[in-house]
């Protein structure tokens, strides 16, 4: 590779980076136009007669929804980074197998599970919706974090040591920047598989598009479960290109 | 100054060394040499604290190097490591600027200290600046890895083969460049090869490993002639009198005032310079070796033009700083009685010839000529 091309690939992760953030923005038009939806749930489905959700605008579900990850994937990166972080170290060297298997079990439990455990302790509504997606998207955040510091070259972090770097340093400096690649993709599955998810949400009557989905069930409306599902869809398929292109910016391209 | 006192290190049931004792007094270069696995580089590793003794005192300085931080200990020890180690997602100057940013150098600082190593370790800073590292070549990679040690000028040096990857002719101009910047510096090194011509040729003196032990610790000199024992005779090899011309400069030897004239010199003034000469040296406006002018030829009635053979000083000349043995092997492969010494621009310092390095190998200190015969008593016993 020339000298040229590699200093072209920032000015290209921020085209890409730009050209999702127009998509974003693209999404958030589409949801806010509740007449466009109607008429055309409408044509799709001329048996309905009513064609949209009546309880709440999309815009709102899908303000909803998009609060409900935030705050659940949040966590989870707040805690998953952390915690593969600790387990690589040398003072948590011995908890490794044991989070790992924790967050594994996490992960197979099924979340509506969850939700029915948590609804007697935490009540209804937002907060055991939240604790279950948190726990849910635990696994991929950890597992890559392990994986990707567990994959930085040991030469490469012998050579930090000896010219002196402390384990701080060596951690941001070195480590970290070299498993970035692989802590995204860890990131990208947890917050697609949460977005999706995040619908189940609406059986604790954490609202979200998993309403329409759930309320389209029960009435026997496919234009509603259409609308819910539709929209999930693209938020996650959004969220995806969005965190790709972070990962473009974060990552020199020759790694 | 460097002082390890008994210091062992096992891994199990492994003694990868075993109760070594060693000074490398202030500015000296002592040479780690050894067989694969016999602990050379467990030994460096230990005195920059990267492994840890299982018993024995490491000084560094006068002060026992477990008395201070190991990181700040590090910072003031250049390290070289066997297998390179560059930091894959900085460019290479990003990694030799690596302590120069811990010590918090100014920007302009570091920048002019990264081309300057550049300079030295023979890559253009202008194209190798901003390359990652896994654009580079082994030999490249290498040497940016020495950069990096050297970066912050730092009194101690330890050097886990340096030069191993790197291709004979490089090697040879890098060990040259080492030689010159250690006589100026004067730094503190120990220097781990498997080469014994590079350990001739670099060390104060030689320490010579076996399973963990040393076996001898002395002057390249006493290794050859005075082996302490069967191994250190046999690991040091049979070729005595070659391996001493090592240890000898040519810029000690060469006679200054080679014969030679310009290319752009007059036909009567090339005529003129033969003389009673075999051959004359020709030079450029800068005085860069061009190639040389057959005098036999030019008497018997050939244009000076056309009598001159023009050669590539790099492949038929040698560079100051080179030793002896690489001037006689130069003659030897060129088939000539004598070579001319250049600069490392090629600008022709002088002219060294197959009697200049006899009459060195036998006017030295009287057991120079004596090797082989000893040699060959050893062998027979
Ligand atoms: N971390 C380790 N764990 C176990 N054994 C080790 C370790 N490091 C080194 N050894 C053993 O210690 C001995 C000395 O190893 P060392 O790396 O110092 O050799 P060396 O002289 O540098 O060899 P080479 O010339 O091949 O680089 C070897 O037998 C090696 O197997
Ligand atoms: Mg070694």
């Amino acid at each position: 590779m020339t000298a040229g091309a590699e200093t072209s690939t920032p000015r290209r992760a921020w085209r890409g980076f730009a050209v999702a953030a127009v998509a974003a923005a693209a999404f958030a038009w589409l949801v806010m136009q509740q007449g466009l939806w109607e008429r055309w749930l409408g044509a799709l489905f001329p048996a309905e007669a009513k064609p949209i959700y009546p309880s709440a605008t999309l815009a709102q579900l899908a303000w909803e929804h998009l609060v409900i990850v935030g705050i659940s994937s949040g966590l989870t990166l707040l805690v998953g980074l952390p915690l593969g972080v600790w387990v690589t170290r040398e003072s948590g060297r011995d908890f490794h197998d044991i989070v790992a298997a924790a967050v594994d079990f996490g992960q197979t439990f099924p979340p509506i599970a969850v939700l029915a455990i948590m609804m007697p302790i935490l009540g209804f509504g937002l907060w055991p919706a939240v604790v279950a997606l948190f726990l849910y998207g635990l696994f991929p955040v950890v597992s890559n974090t392990v994986a990707g510091l567990e994959a930085v070259p040991v030469d490469a972090l012998d050579a930090a040591r000896g010219v002196g770097m402390g384990k701080v340093r060596i951690l941001f400096a070195i480590e970290l920047p070299l498993a970035t690649r692989v802590i995204m993709a860890g990131i990208r599955t947890s917050v697609s598989i949460n977005i999706g998810t995040a619908t189940v949400a609406a059986a604790v009557g954490a609202g979200g598009l998993g309403d329409p989905i759930i309320g389209g069930i029960q009435v026997q409306n496919p234009a509603y479960v259409l609308e819910g599902a539709l929209t999930a869809a693209l938020l996650a398929v959004l969220a995806d290109r969005l965190l790709a292109q972070t990962e473009g910016l974060l990552v020199p391209s020759h790694l | 100054m460097i002082r390890l006192e008994g210091v062992t290190k096992r891994y199990g049931d492994t003694v990868a060394v075993d109760d070594l004792t060693l000074e490398v007094p202030s500015g000296e270069v002592c040479v780690l040499i050894g067989p694969s696995g016999c602990g050379k580089t467990t030994t460096l590793r230990m005195i920059n604290r990267l492994v840890e003794p299982t018993s024995g005192r490491i000084e560094v300085d006068g002060s026992d190097i477990m008395s201070a931080s190991a990181v700040e200990l590090r910072r003031h020890i250049g390290y070289a490591i066997q297998s390179v180690g560059l930091f894959p997602h900085l460019t290479v100057a990003g990694n030799i600027a690596t302590v120069p940013k811990l010590l918090g150098w100014k920007r302009e600082r570091i920048e002019r200290r990264v081309a300057e190593l550049l300079d030295l370790v023979g890559l253009d800073p202008a194209e190798y600046g901003t390359k990652y590292p896994r654009q580079l070549s082994g030999g490249e990679a290498q040497r940016i890895g020495v950069a990096r040690a050297l970066a912050a000028d730092p009194p101690l040096l330890l050097m886990d083969e340096p030069f191993g990857a790197v291709d004979p002719l490089t090697r040879e101009r890098l060990q040259a460049e080492f030689a010159r910047i250690q006589r100026e510096l004067r730094k503190t090194v120990i220097f781990v090869t498997h080469d014994v011509d590079e350990a001739i040729r670099l060390a104060d003196r030689v320490a010579l490993m076996r399973d963990g032990r040393l076996q001898q610790y002395e002057t390249p000199e006493a290794l050859i002639d005075h082996p302490a024992n069967k191994f250190v005779h046999d690991f040091m090899g049979a070729d005595r009198a070659l391996k001493r011309l090592g240890r000898v400069s040519v810029d000690d030897v060469m006679r200054a005032e080679a014969p030679m004239i310009r290319d752009s010199d007059a036909e009567d003034i090339m005529r003129a310079a033969c003389g009673s000469m075999r051959f004359v040296y020709v030079v450029d406006a800068e005085g860069v070796l061009l190639g040389w002018m057959d005098c036999v030829d030019v008497a018997g009635g050939v244009h000076p033009d056309e009598a001159i053979t023009r050669i590539a000083w790099r492949e038929a000349a040698v560079q100051s700083g080179s030793s002896l043995k690489e001037a006689l092997s130069l003659m030897l492969a060129l088939g000539f009685r004598s070579v001319a010494v250049v600069d490392g621009r090629g600008a022709l310092l002088g002219e060294i010839g197959l009697a200049d390095i006899e009459s060195t190998m036998t006017a030295g200190d009287s057991h120079m000529a004596q090797p082989t015969e000893e040699s060959a008593g050893e062998e027979s016993s």
